[in-house]
């Protein structure tokens, strides 16, 4: 193809920057001084000695170490739950014929709402004098606001999983539903004829097709809710938080020591969400693999 | 199984809504009521008292939202044609950048140039918020132009042009029209993303720039729900209209729809 003008490298490389210097200044500037924030140098003031003190720190940190397992519960749970529940949501809605417009309508209406009305809304329902705590009063389970379930602000963190849940279940189930539009009914019917039952067409058709857009949008719902900060801050107890509340308190410490501490979990955060997606996708190509060439085989 | 699971579905969805909707026209509200006892349109009418800082959030958010949404769709509209259709060394290594921020969770970077906001002047100011903002908007909207370019038709191209087309018209009258459908969707989802964003708003506007998240949060730590069920229906039926509008353009692609991931 002919272009006019510029040499083409120079045209893709002037295409790019704008793009390249929002991610290289914002987000590749935010991890390199949070890595060196992290080890106690601070711009603009007068210098501290580098050390590792502030990881250290953390490792004898037992506060730290009880909001990590707690975060990385509490992602991981709501993670698997909306998938298992999203598969479930689109196949449901794949055969609904009446009312099907009004359905998906319904189905995608909290997908643009912002998480943090998702959890003022969770605050209003499950909450100890919440919508829920009143209608078990109404059936006579429950005599006072202090007699009902604890679902807020609680060791097990209900409702910071049941507002990712709510929220993700939808965003993962349009992408399913989008995957499943694409010829899957075919191969159904293929296996069908061939005597295949529910379950069979189920495991070996339809989830090898699906696969792929329930393993990239469960890494991003992961990523998502173990770096998520209002939602626990809302719904979460105070001790132990989650890492994002408690790198963003230590971060807003007066005590300006504090912040190589703040620095340490935010880069622990980065490091671990990267390692989890990493681990994720390398675990999942070995699982498709085979998945894929028994597909191919079966067709 | 389809008769009571697809009832529970929708229910269980639509369920978290209806608390904000009684509490929105709640005058008082005490328990164990199943619904307000004493209505009134008092927390409605609120958001559009002048008087009010509701309305200097309302603004405070569609100005930030809208400015991202434009920066994020420029800049993502020329990154996305490099990606879509031009081959060159290092392509892979600029998509792995641009997921980057797409994965690793936005305020675990922000932490580390806060500091360069308050030093070159930017925090608590809007330009500050919507700076923060496009770091989360630009590589998402860049991908999804990316997917747009590449199904573009390049020879409509190169035919206005053997027809004596400038490059500026080339632009405009082939180029644009072709990927405006992807484009509005792009620009929609970085418009959410802004709409929706809590955290880095408060790190870099350092409250001095009330957005309705803000508000928002802070009525939700007073005792006057009302209101603060009220900021929260304000949140969510300009991002519902506007899905409503635009879902003709969504076609259930996949790329475009990652976008529900981050708002």
């Amino acid at each position: 193809m002919r272009r006019r003008g510029l040499p083409q490298g120079l045209r893709t490389s002037l295409l790019l920057a704008p793009a390249l210097a929002v991610v290289l200044l914002l987000f590749g500037g935010g991890v390199v001084m949070g890595v060196l924030a992290s080890f106690g140098y601070q711009p603009f003031l007068p210098g501290r000695e580098l050390s590792l003190d502030a990881y250290r720190g953390l490792l004898d940190d037992v506060e730290v170490r009880r909001s990590l397992i707690l975060t990385f519960r509490i992602a991981l749970v709501s993670t698997l739950v909306s998938a298992v529940l999203a598969v479930g949501a689109a196949l449901l809605l794949r055969g609904t014929r009446h009312g099907r417009r009004a359905a998906l309508l319904v189905f995608q209406l909290n997908l643009p709402v912002p998480h943090l009305v998702g959890a003022a809304a969770m605050l209003l329902l499950l909450g100890q004098s919440g919508l829920v705590s009143r209608l078990l009063f109404a059936v006579g389970l429950v005599d006072a606001p202090s007699g009902a379930p604890i679902l807020t602000n609680d060791a097990i963190g209900w409702a910071i999983m049941a507002e990712y849940v709510w929220k993700e279940v939808p965003f993962i189930g349009v992408v399913v539903l989008a995957a499943l539009s694409g010829g899957v009914s075919d191969l159904e019917d293929a296996a069908r004829s061939l005597g295949a039952g529910a379950w069979s067409r189920f495991r070996f058709v339809v989830l090898p097709h699906i696969t792929p857009a329930v393993v990239s949008t469960s890494i991003i719902v992961f990523a998502f809710t173990f770096g998520s900060y209002e939602v626990p801050l809302l719904l979460g107890q105070p001790f132990p938080a989650t890492l994002p509340v408690v790198a963003f308190q230590a971060y807003s410490d007066t005590d300006l020591t504090a912040r190589p501490r703040a620095m340490a979990i935010a880069v622990v955060i980065t490091f671990l969400v990267v390692l989890v997606v990493l681990a994720y996708t390398v675990l999942t190509e070995r699982v498709l693999r085979p998945a894929e060439r028994r597909r191919v085989a079966g067709t | 199984m389809r008769v009571v699971g697809l009832p529970l579905l929708l229910g269980g969805l639509v369920l978290p809504f209806l608390p904000l909707l009684l509490w929105a026209v709640a005058e008082r509200y005490p328990y164990p009521a199943l619904t307000p006892t004493v209505t009134s349109s008092r927390p409605l009418r609120l958001l559009a008292d002048p008087a009010s800082e509701v309305l200097t959030g309302l603004v405070n958010s569609v100005v930030i939202a809208v400015a991202v949404a434009v920066i994020a769709a420029l800049i993502g509209l020329s990154a996305g044609r490099a990606l879509g259709l031009h081959r060159f060394r290092g392509k892979r290594l600029v998509q792995f950048l641009l997921l980057a921020p797409v994965i690793v969770p936005g305020l675990a970077v922000t932490l580390g140039i806060q500091v360069f906001f308050i030093r070159y002047g930017l925090s608590d100011t809007r330009q500050g918020v919507v700076l923060v903002h496009l770091l989360s908007a630009v590589p998402y909207v860049a991908l999804v132009m990316s997917s747009v370019y590449a199904n573009l038709d390049l020879r409509l191209e190169d035919q206005a042009r053997t027809l004596g087309a400038g490059p500026v018209q080339v632009f405009l009258r082939i180029t644009l029209p072709a990927v405006a459908p992807g484009l509005a969707v792009a620009g929609l989802f970085a418009f959410l993303i802004s709409w929706g964003e809590y955290v880095l708003t408060l790190l870099v506007g350092g409250g001095a720039v009330k957005t309705l998240p803000l508000l928002l949060y802070s009525y939700l730590g007073s005792t006057d729900t009302p209101v603060a069920a009220a900021l929260g229906l304000a949140l969510v039926v300009p991002p519902v209209l506007l899905l409503a509008v635009t879902s003709r353009l969504l076609s259930g692609e996949g790329a475009p729809l990652a976008g529900f991931g981050r708002t």
